[in-house]
């Protein structure tokens, strides 16, 4: 077993990085994850990696794009901002089926927003952000070791489905200190990049193309059909959550991810010694979203679910969408940096469940 | 019979986009030539901008790469520094370069980044049409400039290869021209010398090449190549604008 | 059960981000889960700087500290900040030399520390956060001296262990007081 170590969520977020593997880092400062790219730029240099700064976001993902066209494994990082910006860079590493890590942590907007810590790219994140018919894997760590582990999977299902993987955390997490442990990783079986990365002849016949261009209508629907296919089976395949709490009859259940999640377990404790019975859905993957997580309790809650968020309700919609009707969804969500009490939460749910008994 | 030319090997067998008296032909067959003769196609990676070239990729017969608009020094960038031994250009055109993209080649420049940069100004937007190009003429008629440029509302053009030639990362940048035979052997020379500058691990390598368009410029190929002559050589010097071998600097 | 929900505040400069580091490496010398969560920002820069830091036997929830077991202040804005974050029957530490009011809360425990002076003598103003946390630790019972100890020797910089190890007793003694 690997010792544990005491390390503030960007820089582990650095370390976890350099121990899947990642070869090149590109990045920009913007609080609240410089120390992400600090810490790379302290360590990559040493063991023969590439760090660089780049002019700009827009410039850093376009260096990801250029890189994972390669074929090494890459990874950038921003928070919401810079994120915007990247997006661009994210439609076309999307569309030309790149593999490729981006992280966001996450402060809160919109426009330049705040430093403090938010949730509110919850919609960039899962419905887009760039143009065009694409998805991300989007995975939403709530502790530091979390994030470690979550990020070294982000790279495997970047190259699995030869897709951009973003680690959402927001500033809260990104700046904390928890022990963490970088576990041995058993080596996975994974796909070759011979056949399609662009890395010179080299004696091959055909040369490769890394592109996102299908001037042809009819080629253009056949690739978005190609990826259609490609995100059912991440549907299929990668889902992730935790249900906490949530046997038996439950009064509500609530669903948050994140470091907002555990807040909520806070309030499952407090609201237990009061006698309610409040569950917790924590969508580990925002996308794809746990739909099922929801199938498992929909008959078993009294007051329906309760979306608990560090942004207005960015959530709700998906959670509906998964409840199909069957039980009511709230929302209760504080933003621009506003990070929740568990008794305002509490509050919330009681007030919900008809006050408190 | 004695073959007295033959189709290089750096382009692949196949038919172009461009329209008729475009030079743009003539410009990746330099390109290709060059790389050819340096032996270096097999390691080469090129990336394509957005604007007419925007299919290059179809042509050259290395490994290729299609670039968001203005964005391809960036992507050379992390194409080269993942596989540094590899030769790594990028083949731009005026809007491409000049206005969207002027962050990333200014910064690729100053970084000294080991790619080359193909640079083809022919003084307006080709693909989308014939807009005005951060490097259209004072006067310069246009589709978004239909009284001509008026510097007063419409700023001045910039003039690339000077600007980067200020940039200590940049070891070669010079401005040529396809205009002519002689000027055509003058750019092929210039560019294999910026392949093998880059290839030696020099630095950043640049040249510029006047253009024609004849399709947007409204004219003949044989009147846009005059009014080349007349109006963009001019105002756009021919020459090395900085060489790092040679100590004395134009 | 061993639990605390701890805010270290003061002045950037004061060594508070740094406390609560070696009190958090302290509680994983013994096995317990530990949080540090720093307050970030534009106010690092030279302005007020606080952390919370969790200890505890159980999993821990929320990083963030709402109410207190325990307060540490070193200037006065803090002391007017989280007064009243302390729960009730929690301890306030406060650098008396920096710190120029009385504590109003009268339903918690209140140790007074003229850190700076006691750190002085020990042989410099620069650990006088040393001797909080030397107290709260005597007084709270979090994690052992000597895991404390353990901390500082492995994270700490050496030429200081002597001093801070002083530093730390002298803030002991003040809280068996």
């Amino acid at each position: 077993m690997a010792e544990k170590v005491l390390m503030k969520g960007n820089e582990a977020i650095g370390e976890a990085a350099i121990q899947a593997g990642c070869q090149c880092f590109f990045g920009y400062p913007i609080t609240p994850q410089t120390e992400v790219a600090a810490y790379m730029s302290r360590r990559m240099p040493k063991i023969g990696r590439v760090f660089l700064q780049a002019e700009s976001e827009v410039a850093a993902i376009n260096m990801v794009y250029g890189a994972a066209g390669s074929g090494v494994r890459v990874m950038t990082s921003s928070s919401s901002p810079g994120v915007s910006l990247k997006q661009e860079g994210i439609s076309y590493i999307a569309g030309a089926e790149l593999p490729c890590v981006i992280i966001n942590i996450v402060r809160g907007g919109p426009g330049l927003g705040g430093i403090q810590p938010a949730q509110s790219d919850y919609f960039q994140a899962t419905k887009g952000g760039g143009h065009g018919d694409y998805r991300l894997v989007v995975y939403a760590p709530s502790s530091v070791q979390e994030m470690v582990d979550l990020i070294q999977d982000a790279f495997d299902v970047a190259d699995i489905y030869r897709n951009p993987v973003m680690v959402m955390g927001d500033g809260m997490l990104g700046q904390m200190m928890e022990p963490v442990e970088f576990k041995e990783r058993e080596a996975k079986q994974l796909p070759s990049k011979a056949d399609w990365a662009a890395t010179g002849l080299h004696g091959r016949k055909e040369h490769h193309v890394i592109n996102s261009l299908f001037l042809q209508p009819e080629e253009l629907e056949k690739h978005n059909e190609k990826l259609q296919k490609k995100y059912a089976e991440i549907e299929k395949n990668e889902v992730k959550y935790e249900m906490y709490n949530c046997d038996g009859d439950l009064d509500i259940v609530l669903v948050s991810y994140g470091t907002v999640s555990r807040i909520c377990k806070n309030v499952i404790k407090m609201l237990a010694k009061e006698g309610l019975k409040v569950g917790l859905i924590r969508p580990i993957t925002l996308w794809p979203f746990p739909k099922k997580a929801f199938e498992e309790v929909v008959d078993r809650t009294k007051y329906g679910f309760l979306s608990v968020e560090l942004s207005c309700g960015q959530m709700v919609e998906d959670i509906e969408l998964s409840v199909k009707g069957r039980k009511p969804v709230n929302f209760f969500g504080r933003s621009g940096g506003m990070v929740p009490s568990p008794t305002e939460i509490a509050n919330k749910v009681k007030e919900i469940a008809g006050g408190a008994r | 019979m004695a073959v007295v030319f033959e189709p290089t090997k750096g382009l692949l067998d196949v038919p172009t986009h461009y329209c008729p008296g475009c030079t743009h032909g003539i410009i990746h067959r330099l390109v290709a030539e060059s790389l050819e003769e340096l032996g270096v196609i097999d390691k080469t990676i090129g990336v394509a901008p957005v604007g007419c070239s925007v299919l290059a990729y179809n042509y050259f017969a290395c490994d290729m790469h299609e670039a968001a608009h203005g964005r391809a020094p960036a992507v050379a960038t992390g194409i080269k520094r993942s596989l540094p031994d590899s030769v790594v250009f990028t083949y731009q055109g005026d809007g491409d370069l000049a206005a969207i993209g002027t962050a990333e080649i200014v910064h690729a420049a100053a970084r000294g980044e080991k790619i080359t940069t193909i640079f083809v100004n022919n003084c307006i937007y080709g693909m989308t049409g014939g807009q005005m190009a951060p490097t259209t003429l004072p006067g310069q008629v246009t589709e978004t400039s239909p009284y001509g440029r008026d510097v007063k509302l419409q700023g001045h053009p910039i003039r690339v290869s000077e600007m980067l030639s200020t940039l200590d990362g940049a070891v070669y940048v010079e401005r040529v021209s396809v205009d002519s035979v002689a000027n055509v052997l003058k750019a092929k020379k210039a560019i294999k010398k910026a392949f093998e500058l880059q290839i030696e691990g020099k630095g950043f390598t640049f040249v510029e090449v006047l253009s024609i368009c004849p399709t947007n410029w409204g004219l003949s190929p044989r009147e846009s190549i005059k009014w080349l002559q007349d109006n963009m050589i001019p105002y756009y010097p021919l020459g090395v604008k900085k060489d790092i071998t040679q100590q004395e600097v134009k | 059960m061993a639990h605390q929900d701890i805010i270290f505040a003061g002045f950037g400069g004061q060594g508070i981000l740094s406390m609560g580091k070696f009190l958090a490496y302290a509680g994983m010398e013994e096995n317990l889960n530990v949080s540090w969560l720093p307050s970030y920002g534009p106010e690092m820069r030279g302005g007020t700087a606080n952390c919370s830091v969790i200890v505890s036997d159980d999993n821990i929830g929320s990083p963030i500290v709402y109410d207190a077991t325990t307060v540490v202040v070193m200037n006065r804005p803090s002391l007017d900040k989280f007064e009243h974050s302390v729960v009730k029957g929690g301890l306030l530490i406060i650098d008396s030399d920096l710190v120029n009011r009385e504590a109003e809360r009268t339903d918690i425990d209140v140790i007074k520390i003229p850190a700076q002076k006691v750190a002085e003598e020990v042989g410099s103003k620069k650990i006088a956060n040393m001797v909080l946390l030397g107290a709260l630790v005597e007084k709270t019972k979090i994690v052992k001296m000597e895991s404390l100890l353990k901390a500082l020797k492995e994270h700490g910089k050496e030429q200081f262990y002597e001093m801070n190890k002083k530093a730390l007793e002298k803030g002991a003694e003040y809280a068996r007081k």
